[in-house]
């Protein structure tokens, strides 16, 4: 039983279903019926059921809930960027889902990440470089009944990393549809090239599955548990990536040596979050993730959201909080004690003992009906967060190279820095 | 042999009577207007939620359960 695009505008845009009275369906026709104060027919009972039920089920649990309805039909066009640590990472991604019929939905998605600058990895063993990603992804969901099926396929391309994914999930509502689960699994296979070295090649494969729980727990208070267990097998490092180690021979002390990861990665992560609307027209969210693997990095995080709408500004402004602490693998050093310390080495930052801490702020701006682009609901919206990242055991070597600098190897200053990320996006609704 | 089949029993009934031990929905359709909001959607934009996963999952190590709008990203 599937939601008409009409159910989600009379909705989401009362002004614009209200403009599309004569073409709407008897769903939100019931609904008029009800809110006029007209006789509480058995059709518009059930129409008003239809109705609250299947959107409700749908924009609660965009992450995994979308069982019963099918996704919206929308378009999204995104300038994204990331800035921080030296490096300028931004593009475009343009979102397109459209409904056949009302069984299938198809969605398309063109991702670029245009790299800029020089990371202090980069400062430190390499010259500053440019290059771009492009990702092409496809998905179709089939909705019979109270079941989604997914599939999808991505392909992400650069001029030294190919990697093709493919996925397959399904959904299901249950217990009054207070209840949904939902499972996926996905398989991707890299291939990972150096530039400069063309007889370097090598290959991994990357297995995801996941489970989750979405539950309607009042009126007011929908959860979410999420289980993904990742397999990763192959040439899992990064191939530039060095590490470094105690050298009297040379000037600075220290010399580098190329990363050495294990070829086999296996990880667990478990998320709770919660949704709860607020006395007042507003909502919180709030997500506790946990996560180990076999490397011996183990993290957690937390999040809130506040979500504020102002109805006569036409806005939803949203806050938001994050928290984030790793222990780091194993096998990674800051300073190893000679060449070939141990069968494993890394010295990548995302692999050490680090926390950081987010804020972010953004906006959603529903455009009046004389702006409104074909007739449709439309909205611009504008996202900044603010990253803070401190690591514990990853030194800032750029200190070293410094002129008259007295610093031995191991006692540069920890780094950290600040990132800055905007995504700026317009959606229309078809 | 027969204590197992005694410990399978209250389960049994359990299960026969499942119509009735099952608890009903406890809210109705027609009170999930609150639930319905777009605000109480977890992620109301898809193509801005699956980005900054991909952001988190390029600058932390730890990767998955970020709900459905995550995925592996292709990036080392």
């Amino acid at each position: 039983m599937a939601v008409t695009k009409k159910f989600r505008e009379s909705y989401c845009a009362p002004h614009i279903a209200s403009r599309r009275c004569a073409q709407s369906s008897r769903t939100a026709c019931a609904l008029r019926l009800l809110c006029s104060g007209g006789r509480q027919s058995a059709f518009a009972r059930n129409a008003l059921t239809k109705f609250l039920l299947f959107p409700s089920l749908y924009f609660l649990g965009l992450g995994v809930a979308t069982a019963a309805v099918l996704p919206e039909e929308r378009a999204d066009t995104m300038y994204h960027s990331y800035s921080g640590g030296g490096v300028t990472i931004d593009g475009p991604s343009v979102l397109v889902r459209k409904n056949i019929g009302n069984k299938v939905s198809l969605s398309a998605n063109y991702y670029v990440d245009m790299i800029s600058g020089a990371s202090i990895d980069v400062e430190a063993t390499a010259s500053r470089y440019s290059e771009q990603r492009d990702e092409y992804s496809l998905g179709a969901d089939y909705l019979v009944d109270k079941t989604t099926m997914s599939l999808s396929y991505t392909n992400s391309s650069e001029s030294d990393y190919q990697a093709e994914t493919v996925g397959f999930g399904i959904s299901q509502d249950f217990f009054g549809d207070l209840s949904n689960l939902s499972m996926r699994v996905s398989y991707g296979s890299d291939d990972v090239m150096r530039n400069g070295d063309e007889d370097f090649f090598a290959q991994a494969e990357h297995r995801r599955y996941s489970i989750g729980w979405s539950q309607i727990l009042t009126t007011k208070l929908i959860a979410e548990l999420s289980v993904e267990t990742v397999s990763d097998e192959g040439f899992l490092n990064n191939p530039y990536r060095q590490v470094r180690f105690l050298d009297p021979s040379k000037p600075l002390g220290f010399s580098y040596q190329f990363e050495e990861y294990p070829d086999t990665r296996n990880s667990d992560a478990v998320a709770l979050r919660a949704k709860y609307r607020l006395p007042y027209r507003a909502a919180i969210k709030s997500e506790y993730r946990r996560y180990a693997d076999s490397w011996g990095i183990e993290s957690d995080n937390i999040e809130f959201r506040y979500t504020h709408p102002l109805e006569t500004e036409n806005l939803i402004l949203e806050g938001k909080l994050r928290f984030y602490q790793q222990s780091g693998a194993d096998f990674y050093s800051d300073l190893f004690p000679y060449q070939n310390a141990a069968t494993f080495l890394a010295r990548d930052k995302e692999l050490s003992d680090f926390t950081s801490t987010a804020i972010g702020i953004g906006a959603s701006y529903q455009l009046p009906e004389r702006w409104a682009l074909f007739e449709r609901r439309n909205t611009v919206n504008l996202y900044w967060d603010y990253i803070m990242f401190d690591y514990d055991n990853f030194r800032d070597v750029r200190v070293s190279s410094n002129e008259g600098n007295t610093i031995l190897p191991g006692e540069e200053p920890a780094y950290s820095f600040n990132a800055h990320v905007v995504r700026l996006f317009w959606s229309v609704w078809f | 042999m027969a204590r197992r089949a005694l410990f399978l029993l209250p389960l049994l009934l359990l299960l026969g009577g499942c119509e009735t031990v099952m608890p009903e929905p406890w809210v109705k359709p027609y009170e999930r207007h609150y639930l319905a909001d777009p605000i109480m959607s977890f992620e109301r934009d898809p193509v801005a939620a699956g980005y900054m996963n991909h952001v988190y999952e390029a600058r932390e190590a730890a990767r998955g359960a970020e709900g459905g709008s995550g995925g592996g990203c292709g990036c080392n």
